[in-house]
């Protein structure tokens, strides 16, 4: 299972990179994973008010529809319309291609509060035990 | 957005539980069974029941036997469909109706002989269904079989090549809805044509004792034409593609089976049964709702309990729902006002607030190609077939089915439940009752 060190992480299994106070938002690997099979994502419109741990989007597996959760406050600039076409990327590249949103943060200390990569692995094995 | 549960002790585990382990099965809470819901992903699965073959694990479903002189009369009362068609190796699809006329249980009735009856029920009901046969059962006795029986499903069209090479039985005379008692992998076994996918396949009884020693056999026999372990999430797409109905989800004890599209299975006119006098009030009456297929217009998936409308007023419930992997759209069975289950009739899916457009199509959605005696070519939906096409060949197969009337393959739709809309004129309904 990935956990990259550059990135931030949500107890509700996304992921978030800041560049330039814009935050990109995905789900994990061990997201996808528990997931399964991912036929369907619902996206914010550009332009969207998005306050933190609100409904971001929404991820369909084959057998079961999940909410995900705003790590950030903020506003949409860019969704990654390919997953219109193309959910399974956010199984096959979760940190990569799969990535969901861009959010121009409100508040950079939102970031602050999230794990890191460590802080992250350490949650996944408390959650498992 | 953590979906997998860990096992919880309190769940019963089938004898192949530590199998699906080995095998990194991700396992899920069913019925109060620890239950393997995916392998390798639920598409792929899928996609291998549809092209070769699937083994599954259905051992938390329920076996009660019924037995003495007076079987035959106890099941006819008992069940909906008219056991009177069974000869010994015979398997029906039956329901077991409360007074009120809601299904108790959807559930498969095996004739062994004359004296001796077999039901396979859900696993969510056999305590249910054990305590209503009992007080159904007059003069016999009732035997609980569940905890030493397992049941393993082997589906898909190579399924007959595999189990083949593992028994001396001769699965040519076994057709749809026949089983046989003998020996797979020099194990006893009951071997009954039918299945919940929608495939040509086999599930076969065995000694929960010997049930692992069979899986293996079975995967070691199947491995060179890719058979591979299936679980319980494409168990529900498969049949779901097929218009199986499932209960809890297009049954329960508040629906009455003539709702459901079930009538060839229900004999209101012959003998009497439990539930019998409800349903022929119903019938009189006119069920106020249907069990529809939809087929789903715009982006999005129907689930489980999603309403669906006409002119923005709600006017039923969606009961199952997914993206169909062989079709690769979003198909859904749904209980709908009478006066809109008519295929064609354009609704909409409530999905989160948002209206997705839907049309009434017939099911089944998927119909598995069938071999043509002239060796002409009438294959039905591959992989890349939309909907809409499907949709088209299914109706186009049933009236050609024709095939249904001589033997074979066809016979299944006799026996097979598919639910939903209106079957056609001409349908195969008048072969069941020659058949079972």
């Amino acid at each position: 299972m990935q956990i990259p060190e550059t990135l931030r992480y949500s107890e509700e299994h996304e992921w978030v990179l800041v560049e330039d106070g814009v935050a990109t938002i995905g789900i994990t690997d061990h997201a996808q994973e528990e997931l399964g099979d991912i036929v369907f994502v619902e996206l914010p419109a550009i332009g969207a008010e998005i306050a933190k741990s609100a409904t971001l989007g929404v991820v369909e597996s084959v057998k079961a529809v999940s909410d995900v959760y705003a790590p950030v406050s903020g506003t949409v600039t860019t969704i990654n319309e390919a997953l219109a076409t193309k959910p399974e990327t956010m199984n096959e590249d979760p940190y990569g291609a799969g990535w969901m949103v861009k959010v121009a943060l409100a508040d950079p200390g939102d970031v602050g509060a999230l794990m890191t990569a460590q802080q992250y692995r350490d949650f996944l094995a408390r959650e498992q035990a | 957005m953590s979906e997998g549960n860990p096992a919880s002790a309190a769940l019963a585990r089938t004898p192949l539980y530590d199998r699906h382990r080995a095998a990194g099965a991700k396992l899920v809470a069913f019925a109060g069974w620890d239950m393997p819901v995916s392998y390798r992903g639920i598409l792929e699965e899928h996609r291998t029941v549809r092209s070769a073959a699937g083994l599954f694990d259905v051992s938390h479903m329920g076996e009660i036997e019924i037995l003495g002189p007076q079987a035959a009369a106890a099941c006819q009362r008992l069940t909906t469909n008219d056991v009177r068609l069974l000869a010994d190796g015979h398997v029906q699809y039956t329901i077991l109706c409360g007074v009120d006329g809601g299904v108790v249980d959807d559930v498969t009735l095996y004739r062994i002989d004359d004296q001796r009856y077999l039901f396979c029920v859900n696993a969510g009901n056999v305590a249910k269904d054990l305590a209503w046969i009992q007080e159904h059962a007059g003069a016999t006795t009732v035997v609980d079989r569940s905890a030493s029986t397992a049941l393993i499903a082997l589906q898909g069209p190579a399924s007959a090549g595999i189990l083949g090479d593992l028994t001396p039985l001769d699965l040519g005379r076994i057709r749809s809805f026949r089983f046989a008692r003998g020996e797979a992998a020099g194990l006893p076994v009951l071997v009954s044509r039918t299945g919940y996918t929608g495939e040509d396949g086999f599930e076969i009884f065995v000694d929960a004792t010997r049930a692992g020693a069979l899986w293996d056999a079975l995967m070691t026999a199947g491995a060179p034409a890719g058979l591979e372990p299936v679980g319980l999430g494409a168990r529900d797409t498969l049949r779901l593609e097929a218009g199986l109905p499932l209960y809890g989800h297009e049954l329960d004890d508040r629906t009455s089976p003539l709702a459901a599209g079930l009538q060839r299975w229900v004999r209101l006119d012959g003998e009497d049964f439990v539930g019998r006098g409800a349903l022929l009030h119903e019938r009189e009456q006119g069920a106020p709702r249907r069990l529809v297929g939809l087929a789903l217009r715009g982006p999005g998936i129907a689930r489980q309990g999603y309403p669906v409308t006409f002119e923005g007023a709600s006017v039923g419930i969606v009961t199952s729902g997914t993206l169909s992997p062989t079709l690769d759209r979003a198909v859904a069975l749904a209980y709908v006002s009478a006066a809109l289950a008519a295929p064609g009739t354009m609704l909409a899916v409530d999905v989160r607030g948002r209206p997705v457009p839907a049309e009434v199509v017939p099911t089944p959605f998927y119909r598995r190609p069938r071999p043509v005696p002239s060796g002409s070519a009438e294959t039905a939906s591959d992989g890349g077939a939309g909907a809409d096409d499907a949709a088209d060949e299914a109706a186009a197969a049933d009236p050609a089915g024709g095939e249904a009337h001589s033997e074979g393959a066809g016979a299944r739709d006799a026996d097979e439940p598919t639910v939903a809309a209106p079957a056609p004129a001409g349908d195969v309904a008048g072969a069941r009752e020659g058949e079972s």
